[in-house]
């Protein structure tokens, strides 16, 4: 895959579709392009986060450590977007990512990402829409979950 | 120090002052003999005097002399020689005497030269000497780069003068009191008004001369307090640039040169007028002796005769008056600077010289208790740190000093290693006071870290040992002419009063380490780097540097066989994918362009990065393997593709580190090139032109930058171009590359790419971090982890340490105090760089590691927080510079007190 079908795909990332291409290519150029086999881990539970993931193919599976074991709370597909979360808090990685087949992802390091969002502000305020979007279902769920 | 330097130069050069002024003496013999003998010659043989006959002959050497009492005496009757016979033989004796004066010279300068050198070496000695000898407090107080100039710079007119001291005034007064008579002789008026001139000469230039010393005394200090300056910018860059004062730095610099310019001009104005005066008075002497001299021969109370005598005699006497005044401004001026530097030097205080004494037996263990009584110490602002403390540290006691901030426990390490000194009460090792015993004990059987760490620029090894280096153990033989070059180094160093050690000899003391001899020395190194936990960060720079290969046989010996047990565990770990090996007829897609053209590590600047585009030889290699416009294509492509990524982003900005092509400072110039360059055939382009593109497609690696410019067709080019390449390579390249050899060690490249033998993949975030942990364990599988390790401590710690990190430099500095393997072994805040949990395992690591074979040391450890007591004997509490509990970790819980509080 090349750095022009790159960008494609980043563009179908809700979090950056609302930023132009040349600064995607840039975005793209200076993230690393990492392979994964099925298995293998993109980052653990509780690790320092330092960079968020860019699925281009295949899958991926979000465990949280329990008692029993891990549990699979959700699946990962290709053009999502996973970890940023934690680099924008400065917290430790509050769930385990692994490859659940062959693996093909960017990786954004957290200060290319922070930067980006310094000079950038449309990609900050889609990311700020992205997270009260997440907040409000949440809250939703929440109070969902309260009246249950 | 000998305040005087007139004595100091006297007490030690006395013998040979004496005997060069016998030499000058004798070459006046010569000299004046010289003189006569053209006179000889011209009215002789030349005028024919005494050859008035033909055939005439005249003796020749004859000696006889006129002796009292007894009358003449002849000793030779001399050879009868003929006119022309006559000429040759006195042209000869000229000749000759010629030859006798330019020895005499010759001799006598040497001899002079020598002797002040070799003054300036036993000055430029027993000032450092007394610099190892100052008190502590001393260097609180003074800027490292002063003493250097002082001891380099200020003395050094000395050298030059020392020679004269005492022989240019004998022999210049002698000259200007020959000539003086003279002229006295011929008539008393004139010689009166010579005098006259010449008193006034001697009384007022040299007051004049005054105000000349007091300025170059400022000069002196200005410039002293300059190079201290310069020195402090140096050491403190950083501060400079985090706060933006270079400006006020500037202008403090512009300022103190103004200073010096000012100082200096002056100088040089009075210097001028000095010698304006000192001219006119010269000439003023022969105005008088004409105008008086005149009028006198006039009034016939002269004759002609005279005043032209007497003329003819004063031009003999400015010269040697001139070079006497001259003589003292040197003399003044050196004094002034030497008084200068002595009064630097003269501290109350001075260490005994029999403290730091050589001793080249082992001293003996120490002991006996450790103690301090009644001990007070101060900063050097006079405030209390600790205040009449007493308690004692008995030997193979384990005792953790625990401080509040204010408490003083630091200042009682120091004191116990001596670098400060007591203000009241004292330091005491049983009966004797601490200061008082000879560092050969101290220094080799207590050892001292503390995390204000100091460290040489050397290698890491020579840091690690320093503390072993106490004297010279080993008696060097030399054979041939390092014999004769060592003897005379010895009897010059003498001569200066210089020490005769052996700089060459083993200085390191391997029974204070526990080893024998270099051959088991490295287990002992291995065991205190292993209890610091310093190893690993030393092995990472052993795989990171290239290996000596002449100290580092095995290593390349082995090379083989370490790339084959890598590529074995590899393929074993399901990992083969990680590196991508290089193969001599394959391309190699995880390096670069330039990587896979070259197919080897460029050993000399004719290869190496930019260059190599522009070196005629690869260039044509390139041109007939019909890559030329491929590769400038690609060129032009990528810096299409980075000036469109990279052009609107400022210069420090962080992304240009992903950019491996150009630098940011480039990005202008390759966006005016690309303007001119778009368009116009590969043809019409010039050579330096196409270098600048081409050369940007060398970094270009697929994987990583995925702009779609590498096809199958271009790789097997490229392969094809490599073996082109190296086929004809010109014989004065030879030498400029190293071919990548699967069987061979590449000297060039670095440990890690040696074992590699190829490339990381790009796309395996963590592929680096496995594989060096697999690295590692392949070096210790095959029994080569010492010598990486020893390839590691080749690494160069640069000025102050400052290439190795704040932890790097305390873990170095805890592991120099162990190897030593002391009695007592004094930690303050040795970690203080590290987190605390490394600090808990070194701590730990260190406890058993002082204690391995039986050794059971004293340790005193300013702990820097209290939990680390639990795992000492003893504890000791400090607070407001008194000691408030002294227990053992269980007691003091129990009590309640300081220590509880301070835990929780």
């Amino acid at each position: 895959m090349l750095l022009k079908d790159e960008v494609g795909m980043l563009q179908r990332v809700p979090l950056f579709s609302g930023i132009e291409p040349a600064k995607l290519k840039l975005l793209a150029f200076t993230s690393d392009r990492v392979n994964y086999s099925a298995g293998q881990i993109l980052f653990r539970q509780g690790d320092e986060a330092d960079a968020a993931y860019v699925i281009l193919s295949g899958r991926a599976d979000i465990l949280v450590d329990s008692d029993s074991g891990p549990i699979k709370v959700a699946e990962l597909l290709p053009n999502s977007i996973v970890g940023e979360i934690a680099i924008l808090c400065n917290s430790s990685r509050t769930a385990t990512v692994s490859a659940a087949s062959d693996l093909e992802a960017l990786r954004i390091r957290k200060d290319h990402f922070l930067r980006l969002m310094k000079e950038f502000p449309e990609m900050t305020i889609e990311i700020l829409r992205v997270l009260a979007d997440r907040l409000s279902h949440t809250t939703a769920d929440l109070i969902d979950a309260r009246s249950a | 120090m000998e305040p005087s330097l007139a004595r100091y130069i006297w007490t030690h050069t006395r013998k040979q002052q004496i005997w060069i002024l016998m030499i000058v003496l004798l070459s006046m013999i010569p000299y004046f003999m010289s003189f006569d003998l053209p006179k000889l010659i011209v009215n002789g043989p030349i005028q024919g005097k005494g050859f008035e006959q033909p055939g005439a002959t005249l003796p020749f050497m004859k000696l006889h002399y006129n002796l009292p009492f007894i009358g003449e005496v002849q000793f030779f009757s001399g050879f009868q020689l003929d006119r022309k016979e006559t000429l040759l033989a006195l042209s000869l004796v000229f000749l000759l005497l010629v030859v006798i004066n330019g020895l005499f010279k010759l001799y006598i300068n040497t001899y002079k030269g020598r002797l002040g050198e070799r003054m300036l070496r036993r000055i430029r000695f027993d000032l450092i000497d007394r610099v190892l000898r100052f008190p502590p407090i001393y260097f609180k107080r003074v800027k490292s780069a002063e003493v250097a100039t002082m001891v380099k710079d200020e003395v050094e007119p000395l050298g030059g003068f020392i020679g004269d001291a005492f022989l240019q005034p004998v022999l210049l007064g002698g000259q200007a009191l020959t000539a003086m008579l003279f002229i006295m002789v011929q008539n008393v008026w004139l010689g009166m008004i010579a005098m006259v001139i010449v008193i006034i000469q001697i009384v007022l230039i040299p007051r004049m001369r005054r105000r000349l010393l007091v300025l170059g005394r400022q000069r002196q200090l200005t410039a002293r307090a300059l190079s201290g300056r310069v020195g402090e910018i140096v050491d403190g860059i950083g501060a400079v640039h985090v706060h933006d004062t270079s400006n006020y730095e500037r202008a403090d610099i512009a300022a103190r040169l103004g200073l010096i310019f000012k100082i200096r001009f002056d100088l040089y104005q009075w210097k001028f007028m000095v010698k304006f005066l000192n001219n006119f008075l010269a000439q003023l002497t022969p105005f008088l002796f004409y105008m008086i001299g005149g009028y006198l021969v006039i009034g016939g109370r002269l004759d002609v005769g005279q005043l032209v005598a007497v003329i003819g005699a004063y031009k003999d006497l400015p010269g040697p008056m001139k070079e006497l005044i001259d003589w003292d401004q040197d003399r003044q001026d050196v004094q002034v600077k030497y008084q200068q530097v002595v009064e630097q030097f003269t501290v109350e205080d001075i260490i005994a010289p029999g403290i730091a004494a050589l001793a080249i037996d082992d001293p003996g263990p120490m002991t006996k208790p450790l103690s301090a009584v009644g001990l007070s110490m101060a900063d050097d602002g006079g405030a209390m740190l600790l205040n009449r403390v007493s308690m004692q540290v008995k030997p193979a006691e384990t005792v953790a000093l625990v401080s509040t901030p204010t408490g003083g426990a630091e200042a009682l390490a120091e004191a116990f290693a001596r670098l400060n000194w007591p203000e009241s009460g004292k330091v005491a090792s049983g009966a004797d006071d601490l200061l008082e015993l000879p560092e050969a004990v101290t220094g080799r059987r207590m050892s001292y870290a503390s995390s204000d760490v100091f460290l040489f620029q050397a290698s890491l090894r020579d840091n690690l040992l320093y503390g072993l280096k106490h004297a010279p153990l080993t008696s060097v033989t030399y054979d041939g002419t390092a014999a004769d070059q060592q003897r005379w180094n010895m009897d010059e160093a003498r001569r200066s009063g210089n020490p005769d050690f052996d700089v060459h000899s083993d200085w390191i003391d391997y029974a204070s380490a526990g080893a024998t001899g270099p051959h088991d020395l490295f287990e002992a190194v291995r065991r205190v780097l292993d209890a610091v936990l310093l190893s690993r960060d030393i092995l990472d720079l052993g795989l990171r540097s290239s290996a000596d290969l002449t100290r580092h046989t095995k290593l390349a010996g082995r090379i083989v066989e370490l790339r084959a047990a890598l590529r074995t565990r590899l393929e074993q770990e399901g990992l083969r994918e990680l590196v991508v090996p290089f193969e001599p007829g394959a391309y190699n897609t995880e390096a670069t362009i330039g990587q896979n053209l070259l197919f080897g590590a460029a050993a000399g600047p004719e290869l190496a990065d930019k260059a190599l585009a522009a070196n005629p030889y690869f260039a044509s290699v390139l041109k007939q393997a019909g890559l030329d416009s491929t590769l400038y294509e690609m060129g032009m492509e990528i810096a299409e593709q980075a000036i469109e990524l990279f052009a609107d982003l400022p210069p420090d900005h962080q992304f240009f580190q992903q950019l491996a092509f150009m630098s940011a400072e480039e990005i202008p110039a390759y966006e005016t090139l690309l303007q001119r360059l778009k368009n116009r055939p590969y043809e019409a382009v010039s050579e330096a032109d196409r270098a600048m593109i081409i050369t940007l497609s060398f970094a270009y690696i697929e994987p990583r930058h995925r702009f779609g410019l590498l096809t199958d067709e271009l790789m097997s080019k490229i392969v094809a171009a490599r073996n082109r390449f190296y086929e004809n390579l010109p014989p004065e390249l030879h030498n400029a590359i190293e071919r990548y050899d699967p069987a061979k060690y590449i000297a060039a490249a670095t440990v890690m790419d040696n074992v590699l033998f190829g490339r990381v993949g790009n796309n395996h975030p963590d592929a680096p971090d496995r594989i060096r942990s697999i690295v590692y364990d392949i070096l210790d599988e095959l029994g080569l982890y010492a010598e990486l390790l020893d390839v590691g401590l080749d690494f160069n710690v640069g000025a102050g340490g400052r290439r190795l990190t704040s932890g790097q430099r305390q873990k170095l500095d805890v592991a120099r105090a162990l190897l030593k393997r002391p009695d007592f072994l004094i930690l303050n805040r040795p970690l203080s760089a590290l987190d605390q949990r490394i600090q808990d395992k070194v701590l730990r690591n260190v406890l058993e590691e002082a204690r391995r074979d039986g050794h059971s040391p004293a340790i005193v450890w300013v702990v820097t927080s209290p939990a680390m007591a639990m795992m000492f004997d003893r504890v000791i509490v400090f607070d407001s510079g008194q000691l408030v509990e002294d227990g053992t970790h269980e007691t003091l819980l129990a009590e309640n007190g300081i220590f509880k509080e301070l835990l929780s």
